[in-house]
């Protein structure tokens, strides 16, 4: 025989597909390594670490004060919804109690960081599925919200407004006003986007039964937030745990029942105008008052106080320089946040530092669940399931 | 010939512009305005810069086969505007397969493509191109069978003589109007646009097979790739709306040639609005609809326009 047996076979192996961190649909700097066999996706094994600055270890060597905007960097698109749950878990060790009115900012602010989160997460996922207005439209809608941002806080996305102790400041004059205006014409820009794309066949086409998670898998892979309420579980922290005044607030929790991307997308919208109408419940409940703790220990010392009260300027000197004491002790503060439930796990040993924070992101656990929603789907489908999955890289990677 | 060339190129730059300012509307955006008067010169500008940019051939490529590509998809475009008539006298060649002869040569346009796609080595660049070729190939089809329906009542191939038809009876927009559509969105499928943009799905494919193409290579990719819009709003017209007919006659005293452009325009804008409004298919999807759905009718209909004109003895022949 002049051909060999051996020579006759030859190893056919998958076409395999770098995709990412540098590619329009990435999100940030998800790297896939994709295996296809044609355009099929046989397997999808995410690389992740490329946006990882060491946020846990860094906590560690910071007061909890300075702390709280590593928390604004995690998701960079719901950061006050992060900043808000790690300030539950400091004062739940510290057994602190808030105002009222301080409860009340926290949940229109919160609201509106939801609101915000899922306008990037719906506009993203018609722009990764080949509909670019809608994600300019809803860019509109969140420089509005941004600018509710900039004028309690002075910062549009880093805003650290939601401090231990309750708010950092007041709200100023007006501000109200205008996120009632804001929140009655939302509802129209909304049914817009949903004009574009809610009944449009193409998208239905691409949406319906792509990635479909059953209720099981879904808890399983640890999802949480639209991803497991998309799948048909009515899980939502507001609701089975509330913190802050949620169990004062009427509102309903829209659930999926395919578990599908079309499902998901369906949840994001209702969501966005259930927090519109959490919003202006709050308008009309939020009382007058102070919207920071009294105890000038954990939350800083008004400038009247300082120029009345010795021991005032005392508390100021130790804030500012030496941070504040907890006493040790370790809890889990969990809320939810935008994107699933976020979680603050805080050790503290009795110092001005944490002994450990860790954090519980939820986009880490829907990445992993990656690979499981895209096998057998195209090459198309991964970009609208990581759409769907709205994975923010900061909260990933950490 | 050349009267020609710089023609369609003024028309494609400022149809890229046109495009920008269309979806900035649409996207309540400014668009291009800050060169020139509405950001006219923009599209001059930005031929400018890529005419001075360095053009990087990757290492992996096949020299030869890369550099050649965009050449060939951009003098493949500008083929097929030798035989549009723009005016009832100025048509560069009046060829009597005219028809025939843009479908070979927007046909000859996928070789481009594919041979961008190979010589690239690039897996994005590779996969845009199958996708390219693929559904170039198949919408094709569907276009032959609905010009042939055309081609059938009037009896030529002579792209001048169907428009002279459609003054003695009526545009065939009206007795086709179902067929005008099956052939717009094919057009839209074989000029690569928007919701089948798929070979270059920016999402998915990043560029599709321009992803390693900069400067001078890739603007004459997308040269090549507006002229034929324009070439495919021109073929639209001339079979369907009476090329440079008015639509009345006692608008006769206007210059055909310029109602010839007022319908390209007219063409040209709903391109854009089809990008601004709608998501994009999927590639199994794309190939299913065109394969299952428009082929299937513009053959049902190819047939059934012959058996009517036979049996009432209507065949031009």
């Amino acid at each position: 025989m002049l051909l060999k047996k051996k020579e006759l076979f030859k190893q056919l192996k998958n076409f395999t597909l770098n995709f990412g961190p540098q590619h329009p649909a990435a999100h940030g700097v998800l790297r896939l390594v994709l295996e296809l066999n044609g355009e099929i996706v046989e397997r999808a094994d995410p690389h992740i670490g490329l946006l990882h600055r060491g946020t846990e270890k860094l906590i560690e060597y910071k007061t909890y004060t300075q702390a709280l905007p590593y928390f604004d960097r995690l998701d960079y698109v719901s950061m006050m919804a992060q900043e808000h749950t790690y300030s539950l878990a400091v004062e739940k060790i510290g057994r602190l109690q808030i105002p009222q009115r301080a409860k009340f900012i926290r949940v229109i602010f919160c609201e509106i960081t939801r609101i915000l989160n899922h306008l990037l997460a719906v506009g993203c996922h018609a722009l990764d599925v080949g509909a670019m207005t809608p994600f300019l439209w809803s860019f509109e809608e969140r420089e509005k919200l941004m600018e509710f941002y900039e004028r309690v806080s002075g910062a549009r996305l880093h805003a650290a407004y939601i401090r231990p102790g309750g708010v950092s400041a007041d709200l100023p004059i007006g501000i109200l006003d205008d996120i009632f205006i804001f929140c009655n014409s939302f509802i129209d820009r909304l049914a817009e986007v949903e004009e574009m794309l809610t009944t449009n066949r193409i998208w239905k086409e691409r949406l319906i039964d792509i990635g479909i998670v059953s209720a099981e898998s879904a808890v399983s892979w640890g999802f949480s937030g639209v991803m497991l309420r998309g799948s048909g579980i009515p899980w939502d922290l507001r609701k089975q745990q509330p913190y802050e005044v949620y169990n004062e607030l009427s509102f309903s929790i829209p659930v999926g029942t395919g578990g599908d991307c079309y499902d998901r997308y369906l949840v994001r919208i209702e969501e966005m105008r259930q927090s519109v109408n959490i919003v202006l419940e709050c308008l009309q409940k939020i009382p007058c008052g102070p919207v920071k703790s009294s105890d000038t220990k954990i939350s800083i010392a008004s400038r009247s106080e300082l120029k009345n009260s010795m021991e005032a300027v005392i508390h100021h000197f130790k804030f500012c320089t030496e941070g504040f004491i907890l006493p040790s002790g370790e809890t889990y503060a969990f809320t939810e946040a935008p994107k699933g439930e976020f979680g603050v796990y805080l050790v503290t040993s009795g110092t001005e530092k944490p002994y450990r924070c860790k954090i519980r992101a939820p986009g880490f656990a829907h990445l992993q669940g990656l690979n499981y929603m895209v096998q057998g789907h195209m090459i198309a489908d991964v970009v609208t399931i990581i759409g769907t999955q709205d994975i923010v890289f900061g909260e990933v990677d950490r | 010939m050349l009267y020609i060339i710089i023609f369609v190129l003024i028309s494609v730059a400022f149809f890229t512009h046109a495009e920008r300012k269309i979806l900035a509307a649409v996207q309540r955006r400014k668009g291009p305005n800050l060169i020139g008067v509405f950001g006219l010169l923009q599209p001059l500008a930005d031929g400018f810069k890529l005419l001075v940019k360095e053009a990087i051939t990757p290492s992996n490529s096949s020299k030869t086969t890369f550099v050649i590509a965009p050449l060939l998809t951009f003098i493949v475009s500008l083929l097929s505007w030798v035989v549009i008539p723009f005016d009832k006298y100025s048509t560069l060649s009046e060829l009597n397969l005219g028809l025939l002869y843009v479908l070979a040569a927007s046909s000859l346009g996928v070789y481009g493509i594919v041979v961008a796609g190979w010589s690239s080595n690039s897996k994005y660049a590779f996969l845009g191109a199958m996708r390219s070729a693929a559904q170039m190939i198949s919408y094709e089809i569907s276009i032959g069978f609905i010009v042939c329906t055309i081609v059938l009542c009037v009896g030529s191939f002579d792209i001048s003589t169907i428009v002279a038809y459609q003054k003695d009876v009526v545009w065939f927009i009206t007795p086709f109007l179902f067929i005008f559509f099956l052939f717009f969105i094919c057009i839209v499928a074989e000029t690569n646009r928007h919701p089948f943009d798929l070979p270059e799905a920016e999402a998915e494919l990043v560029a599709g097979y321009t992803v390693e193409y900069s400067a001078m290579k890739f603007a004459l990719f997308s040269l090549g790739e507006y002229s034929n819009i324009l070439l495919m709003s021109g073929l639209t017209i001339c079979l369907f709306f009476g090329g440079w007919l008015p639509p009345f006659d006692f608008l006769d005293f206007v210059p055909s040639s310029v109602w010839f452009g007022l319908k390209i325009c007219f063409f040209v804008i709903i391109f854009v609005l089809l990008r601004a409004g709608l998501p994009r298919f999927r590639y199994d999807q794309l190939m299913t609809l065109g394969w299952t759905i428009f082929l299937p009718m513009a053959i049902f209909y190819f047939v059934f326009i012959a058996f009517g004109l036979y049996s009432f003895n209507g065949l031009p022949l």
